[in-house]
């Protein structure tokens, strides 16, 4: 027999919901065929067999939540084995996107994933990851393994204490429980007019609980500013025209994107992480753009926004706006960045507060851009117009430099050459 | 008519060669675009036929110090133009591996100059003659050459790059040698060795200024000891060749400029990557600082185009460049690859004495915010160092005080080269100070150096 565990789709995840079988018991089982599909916090993958045999036994019903990393989800019989053949062999999946046309967009294939803990108990750990679990306080049996043979090695013991990225969600944990509440509530909802009841995805309870925490725990300071959009929308026009042939096409967002990622370089006291009793200063701008997809919200990021061109800007932020609306989304591609973007002007919103995405320290709200009337030269005249607004988080940054941060955007964007230098 | 391929690598040094070994062997179809020779720079004009002058002039000091091993040998002396050309047989008959190595993992070796005409579309022209090549996948490999003074093309005459300087025309008589990196270090070495008087001019405070500050200081008396003229914080300008000499000004740290006059110089100031005319621009291809940008695991920002080696970043070293490749390959391939852990690539110089590290300097482990304990052990402790005649050197380790990592291990001294791979095994396998201590090292070896520097760290050195 051999036994397949749920594996673990990034080096963080500790359980996943099993949504689908696609198999059923008495299947032929190829390697490479599709055993079911999983879906974590914010993407859905699908586990492929990397053996061959006949299934035996699903031992998870579809639908199941929270299935523990690790945990036996399938028994497979082996060609012409005995059924009772003690001694399973080391449990493999491989996990493949679906849908990868093209080699190269299948991101780093999440590992093939084995239990680190043998039957003689031995846990197989580099004396590193031992030490530093010691030091660390973290339980070894309860880490997956990402070295080879399922070797816990010191990146999956950083990742199980939560380094770095819960050093920056510390003070949530100093915040009193109601926090807890919205995500979990007490009682069945219950009502007397006709209404539906949803299930929350993954997705929406991530959504909640984040959203939640940020509004609680960060004291939001909102900063806005009007810009004057005329001589980027006439730079758009000149550029989207020799970028024509290359089939490129710049959104007034991607230059905004742009503009963001230079002015947090050049005031670099908002390109920041509150962490508790420390504050992290980034030295590259990592943007994470809000994206609506059908699941609900999410920010995929265009790592190193300052130092891009504005056709890969515009180039990534498409493959990654498609890949987010499909949830094919990997982990490293909406996990991180430095700071977050959320243009509602799409929607003729003409201003908004946006909520931060801890750790982070700044997120930038665009509203939409339309013609206004405008003071130019002391003459009133009508201009292309769009209020932005910046919501920071008031224990890393001070008022002062978020408006300098604010001043720099409408400049680059009043200025726009400096984009494209 | 296109011809298509899994795979098609741009550059076959060695990041391109074993990127397309790794990818036959995974069963994919290759084919490899050189427009030079096969195997690069590394093996061609690098790495190997330095490392052959390097072993002349080697074992030329010790002919000339034979009395110091009880020996006698007179009228010792050389001939320049058979030790380049064994030091060309050596490249030659590496060269001509490579070619078998092609051969029997079936990958077709196409000569030419490649440019990509599309993302996965490579374009070779040989004379008059064109060839198009579609890949699933490209990767360049195109790698990198010696920076030129802002001013002065090296002509190959009395101003050289590492090129010229391994088929010397004569031997140098006065050597002005502007750089110390490890090509500068090098062939310093090498000339020194052979009797020219050499000056090294480095810009920054200190030669070899990418290794431990304590390695920096110890080269440059043990270089200075041997002859040789160092000049750190210094600037060279004004490089004029002549007929018979190159005319040179030097401004020293203290701000002096003095005009000198050299028989030969080599410039040895670092290297820019070759990324013109392979049809970058046009693809959008993301570069930072002239270097294409990769994710860690070689790809670019175009779907399907790869980049590897030295065109793709530092450290500029044949062994990453092979690793990437690699890495690249099996993440094409869909296996489970770690992406590139750049702190856990060795460097290695090949002078006398040699130097080798791998990871981080004292001075940067502080930096990082590591509490240290730091080990070092002297050659002159070391029976087997004594016994070989070779008592000039150290091993210092940097540990992490709270976790026993290993953070860096800094080598200087006879064969340490050799030596290093030990701790950067010891850094894959993730082992602390506890590992190393209780490792039984052999007796007489060099490497009982390597034992006491860790067991020094932490106050438990046994022989000094």
């Amino acid at each position: 027999m051999i036994d397949i565990t749920m594996p673990a789709l990034s080096p963080t995840m500790e359980t996943g919901t099993l949504s689908k079988w696609l198999v059923a018991v008495g299947d032929t089982v190829k390697s490479g065929d599709v055993l079911a599909e999983i879906e974590t916090d914010k993407a859905t993958m699908e586990v492929e067999s990397i053996d061959e045999g006949v299934v035996a036994e699903l031992l998870v019903e579809a639908g199941t939540e929270g299935v523990p990393v690790g945990q036996v989800i399938m028994r497979l019989s082996g060609d012409g084995e005995v059924a009772a053949k003690p001694a399973p062999a080391a449990a493999t999946v491989a996990v493949e996107v679906p849908k990868a046309a093209v080699p190269v967009a299948v991101a780093p294939v999440p590992a093939p994933v084995t239990v680190a803990a043998s039957k003689d108990g031995r846990i197989n750990a580099s004396p590193l990851a031992r030490r530093i679990a010691q030091v660390q306080g973290v339980e070894l049996s309860a880490v997956t393994g990402s070295g080879p043979n399922g070797r816990i090695v010191r990146a999956d013991v950083e990742a199980a204490a939560g380094k770095p990225v819960v050093a920056a969600a510390a003070p949530v944990a100093a915040v009193p429980a109601p926090m807890a509440a919205p995500a979990a509530p007490a009682a069945p909802f219950t009502s007397d007019i006709p209404h539906v009841v949803e299930k929350l995805g993954n997705v929406r309870k991530v959504i909640a609980r984040r959203l939640t925490e940020a509004k609680q725990t960060i004291p939001h300071i909102y900063l806005t500013v009007d810009v004057q959009l005329d001589a980027l929308l006439k730079l758009r026009g000149e550029l989207n025209a020799a970028l024509e042939p290359r089939k490129i096409k710049l959104s007034v967002n991607d230059m905004v994107i742009k503009a963001l990622a230079l002015a947090l370089r050049q005031v670099p006291k908002c390109n920041v992480s509150f962490a508790g009793d420390s504050l992290v200063s980034y030295s590259r701008a990592d943007i994470s753009v809000a994206v609506a997809a059908p699941s609900g919200l999410i920010t995929p990021i265009i790592v190193g926004a300052d130092a891009k061109p504005l056709s890969v800007i515009a180039t990534e932020m498409k493959a990654l706006a498609d890949k987010a609306r499909d949830g094919k989304l990997q982990p490293h591609e909406y996990q991180g960045g430095t700071a977050s973007l959320s243009n509602l002007g799409m929607f003729g919103i003409k201003q908004f507060e946006a909520v931060i995405n801890p750790p982070q320290a700044m997120i930038l709200a665009v509203g939409t851009g339309e013609k206004r009337p405008y003071v130019v030269n002391d003459a009133l005249a009508i201009a292309t117009v769009m209020s932005i607004t910046g919501s920071f988080d008031h224990r890393a940054i001070d008022g002062a430099d978020g408006a300098a941060l604010m001043q720099a955007v409408k400049t680059l964007i009043e200025n726009p050459l400096g984009l494209v230098a | 008519m296109a011809e298509n391929f899994d795979l098609v690598v741009l550059g076959s040094g060695p990041g391109g060669y074993v990127a397309a070994i790794r990818a036959s062997q995974l069963g994919m179809t290759v084919a490899i675009v050189e427009r030079e020779r096969l195997g690069g720079i590394c093996l061609n004009w690098g790495c190997i036929p330095t490392k052959a002058l390097l072993r002349t002039s080697e074992i030329y000091h010790y002919m000339q110090n034979a009395s110091a091993y009880g020996l006698s040998a007179t009228g010792v002396s050389f001939d320049l133009a058979k030790i380049t050309e064994r030091s060309r047989k050596v490249a030659g008959q590496l060269n001509s591996g490579v070619k078998s190595l092609m051969k029997k993992n079936k990958i077709a070796v196409v000569e030419g100059t490649g440019v990509l005409t599309a993302a996965t579309q490579v374009t070779v022209t040989t004379g008059d003659q064109t060839r198009v090549l579609t890949g699933k996948n490209v990767i360049i490999a195109t790698g990198a050459r010696a920076r030129d003074l802002p001013r002065l093309k090296a002509d190959g005459e009395r101003v050289w790059t590492y090129r010229h300087a391994m088929v010397p025309p004569a031997m140098p008589t006065k050597l002005l040698v502007i750089g110390s990196g490890a090509i500068g270090v090098e062939f310093a070495s090498f000339y020194s060795d052979m009797g020219a008087e050499v000056t090294i001019v480095e810009m920054l405070d200190r030669i070899l200024p990418v290794e431990d500050e304590e390695v920096s200081a110890f080269m440059a008396k043990a270089l200075a000891k041997q002859g040789m003229r160092i000049l750190t914080g210094a600037k060279v300008s004004d490089v004029t060749p002549g007929k018979d000499a190159v005319a040179a000004t030097i401004t020293t740290s203290d701000g002096k400029a003095a005009a000198e006059s050299f028989s030969h110089v080599i410039v040895a100031i670092g290297i820019v990557p070759n990324t013109e005319n392979i049809g970058l621009e046009a693809l959008g291809v993301a570069t930072d600082r002239g270097h294409i940008v990769n994710d860690g695991f070689g790809r670019t920002n175009v779907p399907g185009l790869w980049a590897i080696g030295d065109v793709a970043g530092a450290p500029w070293l044949a062994h990453k460049a092979s690793h990437e490749g690699i890495i690249a390959v099996e993440t094409i391939a869909g296996l489970h690859v770690h992406p590139l852990d750049k702190a856990g690539i060795p460097g290695c110089t090949y002078s006398r004495p040699q130097v080798a590290s791998v990871g981080m300097t004292e001075a940067k482990a502080k930096a990082a915010g590591h509490t240290i304990k730091v080990g070092k052990f002297p050659f002159i402790g070391n029976g087997k160092a004594i016994a070989l005649g070779e008592a000039e050197g150290f091993v210092k380790t940097v540990f992490d005080a709270t976790t026993g990592e290993l953070l860096g291990a800094h080598m200087v001294g006879a064969e340490v080269t050799e030596l290093i791979q030990g701790y950067v095994i010891a850094r894959t396998l993730e082992t602390t100070e506890a590992e190393l201590q209780h490792t039984v090292f052999a007796h007489p070896t060099l490497s009982e150096m390597m034992h006491e520097s860790v067991l020094d760290a932490y106050g438990r050195a046994i022989h000094f």
